[in-house]
């Protein structure tokens, strides 16, 4: 039992990069009909960019010259590390708005998710180019501690990302529900075509999309850092394409499905590996999401559409 | 500006005259004029080459037409350039023009025979000008083999996304499906090693079995495919891409957790089955049998499946039917590409079919154009030999690429040669001054 309650809480951490980085694409996929296939890479340049952020604030590295005169706490470097990075990574999420989809408005979507992919590599090997191949380690910004409840004992960290995921989750939840940015991004999911007529710039509600998409992916890459802190240009890869199949099992532009789709993804990860040799988690995993898909196809949220490629 | 123009010629337009005076007694060379101007560069090359080459500065002849030698040491750019010019574009500028016209009473004298006898001479002329300019290095050997598989592939995968106008994912998943079959076939049969014990039959009986092993890997690749059709092709949408991708991870995972065939570490040995000859058949059938496939009643039902799946329901196209036979169809020609790779680099691991080989292929099919035979050629042999000549940069290569294609995507969302109808009669007809007028009829 006490062994259940440790991998949950394991689960609980690992899905909630799932599903900060699966809400990115479930948003873009659901206003604009895209496949964003860059985001997964976008989350990898957050994730660096918090490493940045924090090693500047906290004078570490190569920014020993550049140390903050007063002494800050650690908490408050890990918050101003979240939305300094947010804000940044967002500008990096418009970027790859205005550069690789805004020409491809009227394109066939295929074209437009080639380009994705395209940034996603020119996104990988310019980090690498710039940054070298060795690995970054993301300091320290939350004092370890083991907390005790019960017998299960579990470190301070995991609690902190699960409820700051949740808590992004939850806001860009509200955002989306009740303010009138939100409204048009409905809209706009709801239909592409009319929208303009209502005087909604669809260009720029495409950019918001983006920026809140890469904002969530940023965080997730900074308590990613929090969790394991090895940097490595390539960790976007593969947690962006798990994320991007967490989105779609989540339902076409749900936000809470995306995030409780990221959760489940989580947990049958963790809990496979914990059954299985850990070298079939991608095989179970994946082979899960397929028979799930297969009755359900359009996820569990999402309400059955056709969506006719524009081709 | 428009009066301007028309009283003054710009630069622009000065240079775009200029080209069209140098090009214009080329518009009447047939393919059989290229084919054999081709040949004299690559004989020259065999004859004059090396001595050519090391009188320029260089150490040996340049692999790809100097695009390395140029990106490794520009100091020798001029040599690089002298050579490239001196071997290929005078010879074949040369004969071209001036075989014109007997070119073009051979071309018009074959055109009386059969489609099959043309085809073939031009063939034969085709192979022994890459089997010349293979001859001169093992690398230019690699490259070619390698470009030719990913014609196979660019054009299968052709026929899901450009064709059928759905987006898969799933083509390194089917290319490793073969890779395997094809692999775990002649190593068991034809190979004494390690892993799988002695040679079951006499391994001079390989490579007439070989044509087996690649069928067996594509059928079973095929059957693969029937995984991913069943669910997607249940309701239109997004749902193959999202299903394709799942599949691929779920493959390559699997072969990482099958043990028999070496896990992660990969699987090596493979005879030495793929030759030159070999791998252009295979080519040269796959180019047949999907030209011919695209241009049935079949291909015209897929083609209206994509342009819209109710109409086409409507006009007694049985859609689930004609997708399904489609996707299974490419699912084949994959894994048939899969084995020959396979049997080109002599290993595989499961590393080599993921995500990487994905955005190749996916960049291949999208750069040549979509739904387009001559495209998809384009797109493999082209974006093969760019990635192969841009190798000096080493990591910047994969800035450029990317670049590349983004601008293509920007500029022609659907590829460089979309929609175009690859008509085998017409390429090798004699050209000239239009005797029925229909020069540039094709559209």
């Amino acid at each position: 039992m006490e062994f259940f309650f440790q991998q949950l809480i394991n689960a609980l951490q690992l899905g909630s990069f799932y599903a900060l980085i699966a809400i990115g694409y479930s948003m873009v996929y659901g206003v604009l009909l895209l496949f964003n296939f860059a985001h997964g890479d976008v989350f990898m340049v957050g994730a660096y960019i918090g490493f940045f952020v924090s090693s500047a604030l906290l004078g570490l590295n190569i920014f020993g010259a550049l140390a903050l005169p007063l002494s800050v706490t650690l908490s408050l470097v890990l918050v101003l590390t979240l939305i300094i990075s947010m804000a940044l990574n967002s500008i990096v999420g418009m970027l790859v708005e205005r550069i690789g989809y805004r020409p491809l408005r009227d394109a066939p979507r295929a074209s437009a998710a080639i380009t994705g992919l395209m940034i996603g590599i020119i996104l990988e090997t310019g980090n690498l180019a710039i940054l070298g191949p060795q690995r970054r380690s993301f300091p320290e910004l939350i004092q370890s501690a083991t907390i005790n409840i019960a017998g299960v004992s579990f470190t301070n960290k995991k609690i902190l990302i699960v409820f700051i995921s949740i808590l992004l989750t939850l806001a860009l939840h509200q955002f989306v529900r009740h303010t009138k940015w939100g409204m048009a991004m409905r809209a706009m999911a709801y239909d592409y075509v009319v929208v303009p007529l209502m005087g909604i710039s669809t260009n720029k509600i495409a950019l918001m999309t983006f920026a809140l998409g890469s904002a969530l992916a940023a965080a997730a890459g900074i308590l990613y850092g929090v969790a394991y802190p090895v940097l490595d240009p390539n960790m976007g890869i593969l947690f962006g394409w798990k994320a991007f199949v967490a989105a779609i099992l989540g339902g076409r532009g749900s936000i809470l499905g995306a995030g409780l789709a990221g959760f489940l993804l989580g947990f049958i990860e963790i809990f496979v590996a914990t059954i299985f040799p850990s070298t079939m988690r991608n095989l179970i995993a994946f082979g899960i999401i397929l028979i799930i898909l297969t009755f359900r196809p359009h996820g569990f949220f999402g309400e059955p559409f056709s969506a006719q490629l524009r081709l | 500006m428009t009066t301007n123009s028309a009283s003054t010629p710009t630069i622009r337009q000065r240079i775009r005259a200029l080209f069209s005076r140098i090009w214009e007694p080329y518009r009447s060379v047939p393919l059989l004029g290229w084919l054999i101007a081709a040949l004299v560069a690559v004989g020259l090359e065999q004859l004059v080459g090396l001595p050519l080459a090391r009188g320029l500065g260089l150490t040996k002849i340049p692999a790809l037409f100097g695009a390395v030698v140029i990106l490794s040491k520009p100091a020798l750019t001029p040599s690089a350039l002298l050579f490239t010019t001196l071997i290929y574009i005078l010879p074949i500028g040369i004969v071209a023009r001036f075989t014109a016209p007997l070119t073009n009473r051979i071309a018009a004298k074959l055109a009386e025979y059969p489609l099959v006898v043309t085809a073939l001479v031009h063939l034969v002329l085709l192979y022994a000008v890459l089997h010349i300019w293979c001859d001169i290095t093992d690398y230019r050997l690699l490259v070619a083999r390698l470009a030719m598989i990913s014609i196979i592939l660019t054009l299968s995968l052709n026929v899901v996304n450009g064709y059928m106008g759905e987006f898969s994912c799933s083509h390194p998943g089917f290319m490793s499906i073969g890779a395997y079959v094809a692999s775990a076939f002649t190593i068991v049969l034809f190979v004494s090693e390690n892993r799988f014990g002695e040679a079951l039959l006499p391994p001079a009986l390989g490579p007439y079995m070989f044509p087996l092993a690649l069928m067996l890997g594509g059928l079973i690749s095929a059957f693969g495919a029937l995984l991913v059709a069943i669910p997607s092709f249940r309701t239109r949408g997004d749902y193959l891409a999202i299903i394709s991708l799942a599949f691929m991870f779920i493959v390559k995972s699997f072969f990482e957790n099958m043990e028999v065939v070496g896990g992660a570490r990969g699987i090596s040995n493979q005879p030495d089955y793929a030759t030159l000859p070999i791998v252009f058949l295979w080519t040269i059938l796959s180019i047949w049998i999907i030209n011919n496939f695209v241009r049935s009643t079949m291909g015209k039902a897929l083609n209206a499946v994509r342009d819209g799946e109710l109409a086409a329901n409507a006009m007694t196209v049985d859609t689930r039917k004609t997708k399904m036979t489609a996707f299974l169809f490419a699912a084949f020609w994959a894994g048939v590409a899969g084995g020959l790779f396979a049997h080109v680099l002599r290993y595989i691991n499961p590393d080599s079919f993921g995500i990487r080989k994905l955005a190749e292929v996916l960049a291949m099919v999208y750069f040549g154009g979509l739904n387009s035979v001559t495209g998809s050629v384009v797109g493999a042999v082209g974006l093969s030999l760019i990635s192969e000549a841009l190798r000096p940069l080493d990591i910047f290569k994969w800035i450029i690429i990317p670049i590349m294609l983004i601008l293509i995507m920007i500029y022609r969302p659907t590829g460089l040669i979309a929609f175009t109808e690859f008509n085998v009669e017409k390429i090798f007809l004699p050209k000239g001054r239009a005797p029925e007028g229909a020069e540039h009829a094709s559209a």
